[in-house]
């Protein structure tokens, strides 16, 4: 019965669930777009660069890649809040508190991963580009780019972790209807109220979402690999 | 075919703006505490392909390496017509198991073009791979190449640059004979056209093909240095001998 309202909710588009929905996406991809900018050229730097700290920092990075979410939402809590140090910003309880949050999460996610796979791509193509007498920079962008496969799965690992977490946007965002409500947060609350009708909905469309999205990706996978090696 | 001006032929005195001859002079390689090169005094010239012959083992990818400044030497000098560093892309290096790029041939070769600031071009990117026998193979990727194929593309991207000298480190170790042949007959148009080429091989079949010079190198330390004829017919080593009967010099 509650399976049949919620596949109703969605058919019929449903404007409150394709509200939160919207806004779900919209927080999600903002965070892994300011993650990716900061995670991936941050594990080249590190994958590429010799410096004194260098195994620590790489241990911090893949520690960090566990991360507890309320943690995080603490964190970004205590930032935020009137009396933090960014307080009178007055990001708190908004979606723009949410992406900070969700970036502060998986930030770390892609720099660690990013930094595996570009420098064990670097290991294979070290000898080749320095015979070539590549520059460091272009080495860089050489090897972002002959592992875009590989980063693309990292950032939709990123994208998943991010779309999936409940406890820091429901800290930082506070669950505000309308506003700061996301699939994650209005799932755990109206199950709480005994809504399942629009927690089943919301559940069946993350689920899918994150289905398309990793078929997507296979698949641009498969024919790139297929196209260009 | 490439169009380029023979390289000066004498061995000793070098033309300005070449770095050659490289010269080798008491250079030790060590890793840890393992001796990998003894003693190495060479002087490789401009002229026709020097052949760097020996079992496994005996440090002839090192040294070429260290002609190509890959490596440092642990003890003694490689200088380059005199400098201590050689001019860039001046010189082009092709690894026994060369590295493709995850990309299509064309786009591997236009890469190697870019890296030596030349312009990535379509009627020079063809140029190339006609060269090497890879015409309309553009689009392929090149990781899906089979290993003679692999192996011609690594040698188009080395042209690319353009170089003075070409270092070749056992290019053919794992072709069946007709990727071979094409290797080497890739090899002996470009030397013909005037690239110094310095080429490691323990194949003394393909050092017969291919060689001016031979250097014959055992256990990290230059046993001979002679013309191709004199070092097949009158080695003037024991080991050198050995080798070239077919013993087995371990």
């Amino acid at each position: 019965m509650d399976t049949s309202s919620a596949l109703e909710l969605i058919l019929t588009g449903d404007a409150t669930l394709f509200a939160i929905v919207r806004l779900s996406l919209l927080v999600t991809l903002s965070a892994t777009f300011f993650a990716a900018l900061v995670g991936l050229p941050l594990g080249a730097i590190v994958a590429l660069t010799n410096f004194p700290g260098r195994h620590a920092i790489i241990v911090v990075l893949n520690g960090l890649m566990g991360l507890p979410p309320v943690v995080v939402g603490l964190l970004v809590f205590l930032l935020l809040s009137r009396s933090g140090p960014l307080g009178p910003l007055g990001l708190l309880f908004t979606p723009t508190a949410m992406v900070i949050a969700q970036t502060v999460l998986i930030t770390p996610i892609i720099a660690a991963l990013s930094r595996q796979v570009i420098e064990d791509l670097w290991t294979e193509y070290r000898e080749e580009l320095t015979a070539m007498e590549v520059g460091p920079l272009a080495r860089v962008k050489t090897l972002l780019w002959d592992a875009r496969f590989s980063l693309v799965t990292i950032l939709l690992a990123g994208f998943g972790r991010a779309a999936a977490e409940v406890g820091a946007v429901m800290i930082v965002g506070g669950n505000i209807e309308s506003f700061t409500r996301v699939m994650t947060t209005t799932i755990a609350l109206e199950t709480s109220k005994g809504n399942l009708p629009l927690a089943i909905g919301l559940g069946m469309v993350l689920m899918t979402l994150i289905l398309v999205v990793n078929a997507l990706a296979w698949g641009v996978r498969r024919w790139s690999e297929a196209h260009a090696g | 075919m490439l169009d380029r001006t023979p390289h000066n032929e004498s061995t000793t005195a070098g033309v300005l703006g070449s770095d050659l001859p490289i010269r080798f002079a008491g250079v030790d390689y060590r890793v840890a505490a393992v001796s990998i090169l003894c003693g190495i005094n060479l002087e490789i010239s401009a002229g026709p392909p020097t052949i760097l012959l020996g079992p496994n083992g005996s440090g002839k990818t090192t040294l070429l390496k260290l002609a190509m400044g890959l490596l440092s030497p642990t003890a003694g000098s490689v200088t380059y017509n005199g400098r201590e560093k050689p001019t860039p892309g001046t010189r082009a290096f092709v690894f026994q198991k060369p590295m493709m790029l995850r990309r299509t041939v064309a786009a591997n070769v236009a890469y190697a073009l870019k890296a030596a600031g030349r312009r990535p071009d379509r009627l020079e990117i063809a140029r190339l791979l006609a060269e090497v026998g890879l015409a309309g193979m553009d689009d392929r990727p090149a990781r899906r190449l089979s290993g003679g194929e692999q192996q011609r593309l690594a040698l188009a991207r080395a042209l690319a640059r353009d170089p003075e000298v070409l270092f070749l480190d056992e290019p053919t170790a794992s072709l069946d004979p007709a990727s071979t042949k094409a290797v080497e007959d890739i090899v002996s148009r470009v030397a013909q056209s005037g690239v110094k080429i310095v080429m490691t091989t323990h194949d003394l079949g393909q050092a017969r093909r291919l060689a001016s010079e031979v250097v014959f190198l055992a256990k990290g330390r230059l046993i001979e240095q002679a013309p191709a004829e004199i070092f097949f017919t009158k080695p003037s080593t024991d080991e050198a001998r050995r080798f070239v009967a077919g013993d087995l010099v371990i």
